[in-house]
């Protein structure tokens, strides 16, 4: 067997411009895997310490606006939309429409900052400390996570705007704003798990 | 440094050629950052090294004389640090990983080069702030165990922000070697016609990119109950400390699987060069390696068999223990089976390969003792299991990160090792290991606990042999140290192919040009066609 099929070259076929779109792809859900992993321990954490005082879990989380909590869910989930509009749009080669998308989904994120930084104040002008207890110890630490995520997703998404003023991204060029996308995405799903694990006990 | 006419022929030195600080820091060539993680690493090797040897010399005697109490905890601690996050994690996949997976594929880098020299810098960081942590050095132990870790005085924070910066560059470095293997190999190389190198990175760098952000996590909430007083580690505080060992052992088990599965990689590699004989068992090795990393995920309850867990838990890890025994078996009789009636040359790799194989069977053999139930509760930290973590990672990994550096020397710096000094290197290193480490499965068993700075008196002969036999092994690194320092400058030149190996990196010149290869190589057959029937079995 001295030649090499054709199947078998294009089982491996690489070094070509248009596969780079693939290798980022699997590249960016390589690092999801490690980031499911990475807020995997805090959901672990919340299993076993809701388990072992589930009472204690219902009593506590009342004291969570929820108001704030349904907010920042609406502004993210609408934060996803308007970045899969951005990338809908420059498939298209639509430059302008994808700066709007990417300023509307920057300026969302920012909202959600907000929300969270008045609802962390409110929380702390209470004396809802982290060390007040097991349930406000994974407040802090899930949601921390997670805010100190959507500020980097806020870095990717504002290099994407400089990016896209500059022109770099075209119908046949805009991986980078597709990578941005999914790990904007992975944030948004995040906090679709912690809303209602910690707003919304039943 | 991509300029194609600056590799002609008078100009031997391949990626080697071009000189001064910038050239290295901001290089994005995998092969010049696998050098630089090579002597970052190496670095860590000898001062870790140099550490042990205090804390040997210490235990000289039974009572105190050398060193204080806690300088002696600070010692181990710093000597398990080192060793393991600086050095033996990061040692194999970043500096020969880096160097080789991108030329074993075919490839001219890996998929993401500017991420792989990010990686370098975010793990020269970690190494800066552990080193800062010295300002109050660690005293818990390697494993940081609560509630201790919590409230010592030691720098447990300023430490676990810079493992988790290690951490993070250890992921990065798995995830492009997933990616790199996934999408640059070269035409005509398909899965299983990998190197088996391939193979154990790849099972390896799963492990590296889903385990990792587990203990990165957990030493964010460790810092944060020294900052906050989160409790979640904290009786006081409706915390478990248990769930500290779990996390903190969900990880460092599966890490180990880090350590030794790419040095069974490089023995994998070494065996058949070196007999001459076609690898027996491919695809049992190939997906042994895949097995070890799944089965590895799910074993790390028994480093906990004497902290409290329930008896099912406790049978269920034990079972899962032995049971992950059985791949890694398998690759010991699949090499055994390789040098059945091959013609065996005996060079410096081949060497430090059978010594592996040697050292790991006894390591492997005693991991059931403290993987079963019973016999672990009197063997839990005890010496025996000092002995049977060295002669696995040190006897394993290390002695099969130097095949690794023997076997590829050449091809990393154009010049051939001198053997007869390798092997007189190789001879106080076998000598040295044996004595040191041997006598601790004895000592384990008169129970002699670890982390101790004192013992009975009845123990000390035993103990003296130790620390002598440290000293032998001391020797023999000093000698490869000084031999390989002296091969890099006035070692004879070596030819692209010394070792007449045909895995895809030996197919092109020594050192290699920067991008590897003049034309992508197109591959037509496996790697291991030795031996008088030169048939392609793929």
């Amino acid at each position: 067997m001295d030649e090499v099929t054709v199947q078998e070259i294009s089982e491996t076929k690489n070094h070509s411009p248009n596969q780079a779109v693939e290798t980022a792809k699997l590249g960016i859900w390589c690092f999801l895997a490690t980031e499911v992993l990475l807020f995997g321990a805090l959901f672990t954490a919340y299993t076993i310490f809701r388990v072992s005082d589930p009472r204690m879990f219902l009593t506590e989380h009342l004291k969570l606006n929820r108001i704030f909590g349904a907010v920042n869910t609406i502004v993210l989930i609408c934060s996803s939309l308007s970045v899969a509009l951005g990338i809908a749009a420059i498939r298209q080669g639509k430059q302008r429409m994808l700066r709007i998308c990417l300023i509307l989904t920057l300026v969302l994120a920012a909202t959600f900052l907000g929300v969270k930084y008045a609802e962390y104040s409110e929380h702390i002008a209470r004396g809802e400390l982290p060390g007040t207890n097991n349930f406000f110890s994974l407040y802090y630490m899930m949601t921390g996570l997670h805010a100190i995520h959507v500020c980097g997703g806020m870095a990717a998404l504002g290099t994407m705007l400089v990016m896209a003023y500059r022109g770099k991204f075209s119908a046949e060029y805009n991986t980078p704003v597709e990578i941005t996308g999914l790990y904007w995405h992975f944030v948004d799903l995040v906090w679709i798990y912690l809303f209602p694990l910690l707003y919304l006990i039943g | 440094m991509r300029d194609a006419t600056a590799h002609t022929a008078t100009d031997d030195r391949g990626y080697l050629t071009e000189k001064g600080f910038w050239s290295w820091a901001a290089t994005l060539d995998h092969k010049r950052i696998g050098v630089m993680y090579f002597y970052t690493t190496f670095l860590f090797f000898l001062v870790g090294g140099l550490l042990a040897l205090v804390v040997r010399l210490e235990l000289m005697t039974p009572g105190p004389s050398l060193i204080s109490d806690h300088a002696y905890d600070v010692l181990f601690t710093m000597h398990g640090n080192m060793m393991i996050f600086l050095f033996i994690i990061p040692a194999i996949p970043s500096a020969l990983g880096n160097f080789f997976i991108p030329m074993m594929v075919g490839a001219r880098d890996v998929a993401f080069p500017r991420l792989n020299l990010a990686g370098y810098w975010i793990f020269v960081a970690g190494v800066i702030v552990v080193m800062a942590s010295l300002v109050q050095p660690m005293d818990t132990g390697w494993t940081f165990y609560t509630p201790y870790s919590a409230k010592t005085g030691a720098a447990v924070t300023t430490i676990s922000f810079g493992i988790f910066l290690v951490g993070m560059s250890s992921i990065v470095t798995g995830l492009n070697f997933i990616v790199t293997i996934h999408r640059l190999r070269a035409p005509g190389l398909t899965w299983f016609r990998l190197p088996l190198f391939i193979w154990a990175m790849y099972a390896t760098s799963i492990i590296q990119v889903l385990a990792t952000p587990v203990v990165g996590v957990t030493f964010l909430l460790l810092a944060a109950e020294r900052l906050l007083g989160v409790g979640f580690f904290d009786p006081a505080k409706g915390g478990d400390p248990l769930l500290f060992q779990h996390f903190f052992w969900f990880y460092s088990h599966p890490v180990v699987y880090v350590m030794i599965l790419p040095a069974m990689g490089i023995i994998t590699e070494i065996i058949p060069v070196f007999s001459r004989k076609p690898i027996f068992g491919y695809k049992a090795i190939a997906f042994s390696s895949l097995a070890i990393a799944f089965i590895g995920f799910l074993v790390w309850g028994h480093h906990m068999f004497v902290s409290g867990m329930s008896n099912t838990a406790s049978v269920i890890f034990s079972f899962l223990t032995f049971f992950v025994a059985v791949p890694t078996g398998i690759k010991v009789f699949n090499w055994i089976a390789t040098l059945y009636k091959g013609a065996i040359f005996l060079a410096s790799p081949m060497i430090y390969a059978l010594t592996f194989i040697f050292l790991f069977i006894i390591g492997g053999l005693t991991g059931p003792f403290l993987g079963a139930l019973a016999t672990n509760v009197p063997l839990h930290d005890t010496y025996f299991l000092v002995a049977h973590f060295h002669y696995t990672i040190m006897g394993g990994t290390v002695m099969g990160y130097f095949a690794g550096l023997y076997y590829w020397f050449p091809k990393m710096t154009g010049r051939m090792v001198n053997e007869k000094v390798a092997k007189i290197a190789w001879a106080f290193i076998f000598v040295g290991f044996n004595i040191t480490f041997f006598t601790m499965f004895i000592l384990g068993l008169m129970g002699m606990p670890r982390r101790y700075a004192e013992y009975l008196p009845q123990q000390q002969g035993l103990n003296i042999l130790a620390t002598v036999g440290s000293w032998i092994l001391a020797v023999g690194v000093l000698i490869m140290v000084v031999n390989f320092i002296r091969d890099l400058f006035h070692g004879v030149q070596a030819p692209s192919n010394p070792w007449y190996s045909q895995t895809l990196e030996w197919q092109t010149t020594s050192p290699p040009a920067t991008e590897n290869f003049e034309e992508i190589p197109v591959v037509t057959k496996w790697p291991y066609s030795y031996g008088k029937r030169e048939k392609d079995e793929r």
